[in-house]
């Protein structure tokens, strides 16, 4: 049970742990407050702005490779007082930079943006409050969790910038590039940087998610079954359990490697010869590395998109003013993504000199995962049909998600086809995919959440013209951005090359292409300080919030306006309803939320909710 | 100067941008918008969406034309015919998906956009419409996944038994290559023979194949017949990418991979086919490797089959070429060696061979090969 401050509270919940003794006044000070703090509310905040920070670095890491890539030709002098020595004399950008560049910014994209920045922020934010529980299973845990990822965050900035520079052998790290210093410098220091670091954020993932997924099983208000959970929480439910299955084998894996270079063994090393000598290892096996890590990996893309994917399910039925379509479909297929996204790794392995028997396998897997993947797509789509729309930001960046989940995630259908991967693999095709279905789709879920929960959090409402504006840039931004990648892939442009200058094949037609997409990211980019300014300038002076700003039924708007820690001042309202019921014939409101019980809406409930209704009525009379 | 008046400049733009914003916000309170559940802009963004798909559809179409001139020419490889095919039959079906779920996804912002006297549908589930879409993707994917696999099975079933082969080897930041010779086998390897001098494969001299092997400075290799590369890698990871013939596969330390295919046109039929009488075919790493991954360019040279033969006799084995290492050859070896003559050699030179082999260099004037 958690151990919260309640000595604000008036009244005791029905599963409060009586312990309120109105004389025991012990106000908080401002660390415990607001730094070191067990309220999931701040976590939650705290996780947000971190994430939004690593938003900018990772943002402005990829306007790095973006300026080498869309103007090769320029001189880059002007960085000279940010990056040093890795602007070489001619005023080039270091190859060796570039790619420590790209590492960095898949890692923090990735990791410290789309995991911890989202699912940190959001599975914090509204698990106790769509759920009805005062704080999370254990707040100590949960601090625990924020700060592991605290340091783990300082620790992969400080390694941006030491001497030999941070790691550079790509977001996958693969041995032996990962392993040896010999072969990148990137490798030194700056991979032991790097292996600390998200070993702290493996810990930090696993005490949220255990956390998590305790609190979504024990503290759920009364009323509140699986079957009633809004899908934000059925989201954060699921891709908890995913985090805590497969994190683990990454730290393994990370564990390995550590051992590969600092102990002499050989887990994933052999028959290497650098650097004018052969080393000692022997029997390792690279591909082992790849097993494990993509053992992780793939179901980190879920990691990313599910808690998206639910933001956006809650956002786009109150904003149709309409129950989402398909709720058990839509839990359905996010259990089965869930399960298939553990038995599909291997198809980023297709081309690793794995057994091709295995790649069949692993391809009739993959395109099965397409099918919950489609059937979430088309039941959105209906969400909208017959809706009465209204279009908040969050809404807004919802309808995007949705639009650029399809766009990215079809090429799946093509990379997942082992045949026709031979030829896509690690080419701009696999960009385009992954930045339009995780990159883009979770990024606008993420977005979405903020525009929508921004209330709930600060009290106050965020200008909407802004959101507006920054949802067209962005909307816009990222398909002229991502969508020409699949023209270059499709004409065999390699990932991650500084320069594709040395090849007649990739010559210099191309780069007017090149150069449109760095300008539309430079747009895209830059657009997002609207939302960086309208963020902060609402914190402090935006327009104060109603109680239920949006018109919904989940519990979270039940609370006050500024929910102090233990989020209700009552009792934790009991629920009767799905978070559903909107537009229900005959009722009065275009919502009935879900703390109203069914005795008040007579005139709405359906036939089963009346016969329920009487079945409980005539118990008593027994 | 010229940074600093950039700089006011910005900064004047962005303060004008601030007191616009703050008029907005106060024209809003003073309307009363924020009172109404919707205003105005509810309707600009309704129907921003249907512009937008028009937009976005119309530059995809418009730029697909000239975009399709750029791909890479007709593939140049026997199944690389068939997963063309597949990759745009894929395509075109996964097109079609796109348009038509965007189509709706942008419509119905538009026409269901709120209006204030109409409620929306309470609709919750429709189990047949949910089974119709969760059955027909799975039948069409099930359809693409069996071509998928049939063409993935014949892709990588076993090369036949009269392929050329040959070795590659990626390393920072070049490609070596290895043909078997006239014995038509590469001989054994070792990572630890590998030394600074020129014995950068690790050739084990104690393997005979090993002795007419050759070193080429560029890829051959014949038309239409199998070709197997048998790939490895001396440091980290590489792959090799022959796009033209729409084959990768990784190179691996310590684990040697391999891939085969039946090339279709020479480089000059391509010169023809694509109008550049420049054409090259090209090989590229794709596999990140460190600093020169992006310049890890091979050149390929597909040859008629007569034409090809005359290449092969043309090369000089290796051993040929790096005399000095003839003393790591074990001594009753050596008469393996083509075209050399052990009688040739003075009794002098194979003392020097056997006792030190340190006196290399004026050994390898010494040894004489009949040509
Ligand atoms: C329709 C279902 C999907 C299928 C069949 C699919 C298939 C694939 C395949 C086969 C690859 C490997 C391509 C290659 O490296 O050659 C891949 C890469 C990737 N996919 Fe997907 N995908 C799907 C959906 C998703 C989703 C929903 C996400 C994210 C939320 C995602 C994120 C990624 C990422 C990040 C990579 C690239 C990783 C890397 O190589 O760095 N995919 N996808
Ligand atoms: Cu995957
Ligand atoms: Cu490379």
């Amino acid at each position: 049970m958690s151990v919260v401050d309640l000595n604000k509270e008036t009244a005791v919940g029905h599963d409060s742990h009586g312990h309120h003794d109105e004389h025991e006044h012990h106000e908080l000070n401002f660390i415990r407050k607001y730094i070191f703090s067990e309220d999931h509310k701040v976590i939650g905040k705290q996780f947000l702005i971190t994430g939004l920070l690593w938003a900018v670095i990772g943002g402005a890491l990829s306007m790095i490779f973006r300026l080498q890539l869309g103007l090769p030709e320029a001189s880059l002098g002007w960085l000279k007082p940010i990056l040093g020595h890795w602007i070489t004399s001619d005023n080039k950008l270091d190859p060796e930079f570039y790619l420590a560049a790209v590492t960095m910014h898949g890692t923090i994209m990735v990791f410290f943006v789309l995991t911890a920045g989202l699912s940190g922020t959001f599975s914090n934010f509204l698990i106790p409050l769509q759920i009805g529980a005062r704080d999370m299973a254990s707040g100590f845990m949960n601090m625990l969790s924020y700060w592991f990822f605290f340091v783990s965050s300082v620790i992969m900035f400080f390694s941006l910038f030491i001497e030999t520079g941070p790691a550079g052998g790509g977001w996958v790290i693969y041995p032996p590039l990962s392993a040896l210093p010999q072969a990148i410098p990137g490798s030194g220091l700056g991979m032991t940087l790097w292996l600390v670091s998200m070993a702290l954020f493996i810990i930090s993932s696993l005490l949220g998610g255990i956390n998590y997924i305790t609190t979504v099983i024990n503290l759920r208000t009364k009323g509140m079954t699986f079957d009633r959970l809004p899908l934000t929480i059925w989201a954060f439910f699921l891709t908890a359990i995913i985090g805590v299955l497969s994190f683990p084998v990454l730290f393994a894996a990370a564990l390995l490697l550590i051992f590969d270079r600092s102990f002499g063994t050989s887990f994933y090393l052999s028959d290497i010869y650098i650097g004018g000598q052969a080393l000692d290892h022997v029997g390792g096996s690279p591909i082992l590395f790849q097993h494990l890590f993509w053992f992780l990996g793939h179901p980190e893309v879920y990691i990313v998109l599910l808690p998206a994917l639910g933001i956006t399910s809650e956002i786009i039925s109150t904003n149709s003013r309409k129950p989402i379509f398909g709720y058990k479909a839509m839990i359905g297929s996010m259990i089965g993504i869930t399960f298939l996204s553990f038995i599909v790794w291997a198809h980023h392995m297709f081309v690793t000199g794995m057994n091709p028997f295995l790649g069949s396998i692993f391809m009739f897997l993959t395109l099965i995962i397409a099918v919950p993947s489609a059937v979430k797509a088309f039941n959105y789509i209906t969400t909208l049909w017959k809706g009465n729309i209204i279009f908040t930001p969050a809404m807004l960046f919802s309808i995007g998600l949705v639009s650029v989940f399809i766009t990215g995630g079809v090429t799946g259908i093509i990379l997942g086809n082992a045949a026709l991967d031979i030829q896509l693999h690690d080419t701009y095709f696999v960009v385009a995919h992954f930045h339009l279905v995780m990159g883009s789709a979770s990024f606008f879920g993420f977005m979405a959440g903020v525009y929508h929960w921004f209330p709930k959090m600060f009290g106050k409402m965020l200008d909407e013209k802004l959101g507006y504006i920054h949802f067209w840039l962005t909307f816009a931004g990222v398909y002229l951005v991502f969508f020409p990648m699949h023209y270059q892939g499709i004409t065999g442009f390699p990932r991650r090359y500084y320069s594709y200058t040395a090849y007649e094949m990739f010559g210099g037609a191309y780069q007017d292409l090149a150069f449109f997409i760095s300008i539309a990211a430079f747009i895209t980019f830059a657009g997002q300080f609207i939302f960086g300014f309208n963020f902060f300038y609402s914190i402090f002076k935006g327009r104060p919030a109603t109680l239920n700003p949006w018109n919904s039924n989940t519990l979270e708007w039940t609370t006050p306006i500024h929910p102090e820690h233990g989020n209700w001042p009552g009792e934790i309202p009991t629920v009767y309803r799905w978070a559903y019921d909107y537009s229900k014939p005959g009722a009065e409101e275009d919502f009935i939320p879900q703390h109203i019980p069914l005795t008040e809406t007579l005139s709405s409930n359906l036939p089963h909710e009346t016969d329920a209704l009487n079945g409980i009525k005539i118990t008593p009379t027994h | 100067m010229n940074s600093f008046l950039i700089i006011i400049g910005v900064l004047l733009v962005l303060v004008t941008l601030y007191y616009l914003f703050r008029v907005q916000i106060l024209a809003s309170v003073l309307k009363g918008s924020y009172k109404k559940r919707v205003g105005v802009s509810n309707k600009v963004n309704a129907i921003l969406f249907p512009i937008f798909f028009i937009v976005m559809f119309g530059s995809v179409f418009l730029i697909n034309g000239t975009m399709s001139k750029r791909y890479l020419p007709e593939s140049a490889s026997e199944h690389g015919v068939i997963t063309d095919n597949l990759f745009w039959i894929t395509m075109a079906v996964i097109s079609l998906v796109v348009v038509i779920t965007h189509i709706l996804l942008f419509y119905f912002p538009f026409k269901y956009q709120y209006d204030e006297n109409r409620r929306a549908a309470f609709y919750p589930e429709d189990h047949k419409l949910e089974y119709i879409w969760t059955i027909i993707p799975a039948i069409v994917l099930s359809v693409l996944v069996f071509f998928g696999w049939r063409t993935w099975s014949d892709i990588t079933a076993k090369a036949p038994e009269n392929a050329v082969s040959l070795e590659i080897m990626g390393k920072q930041f070049a490609w070596q290559v290895r043909y078997p010779g006239a014995d038509g086998i590469i001989g054994k390897y070792n990572f630890r023979k590998i030394d600074n001098k020129s014995n950068e494969f690790g050739m084990d001299l104690a393997d005979k194949a090993n002795f007419d092997d050759f070193v080429p400075r560029e890829i051959h290799i014949p038309k239409g017949r199998p070709v197997v590369f048998k790939i490895r890698a001396k440091d980290v990871l590489h792959s090799v990418f022959l796009p033209h013939f729409r084959q990768k596969m990784d190179a691996v330390p310590g684990m040697p991979t391999t891939f085969w295919f039946v090339p279709k046109y020479t480089t000059s039929e391509m010169k023809e086919i694509t109008g550049n009488p420049e054409f090259k075919y090209e090989l590229a790493c794709t596999e990140i490797c460190g600093r020169g991954h992006f310049a890890m360019r091979y050149i390929l040279v597909v040859d008629e089959p007569e034409d090809f033969e005359k290449w092969q006799k043309e090369q000089q084995s290796w051993l040929s070429l790096n005399m000095d290492y003839v003393d790591q050859i074990p001594t009753d070896l050596r008469k393996f060696i083509p075209n050399y003559s052990t009688e040739k050699i003075d009794t002098k030179v194979e003392t020097v061979v056997d006792t030190t082999g340190s006196k290399v260099d004026s050994l390898s004037n010494k040894i004489s090969f009949n040509n």
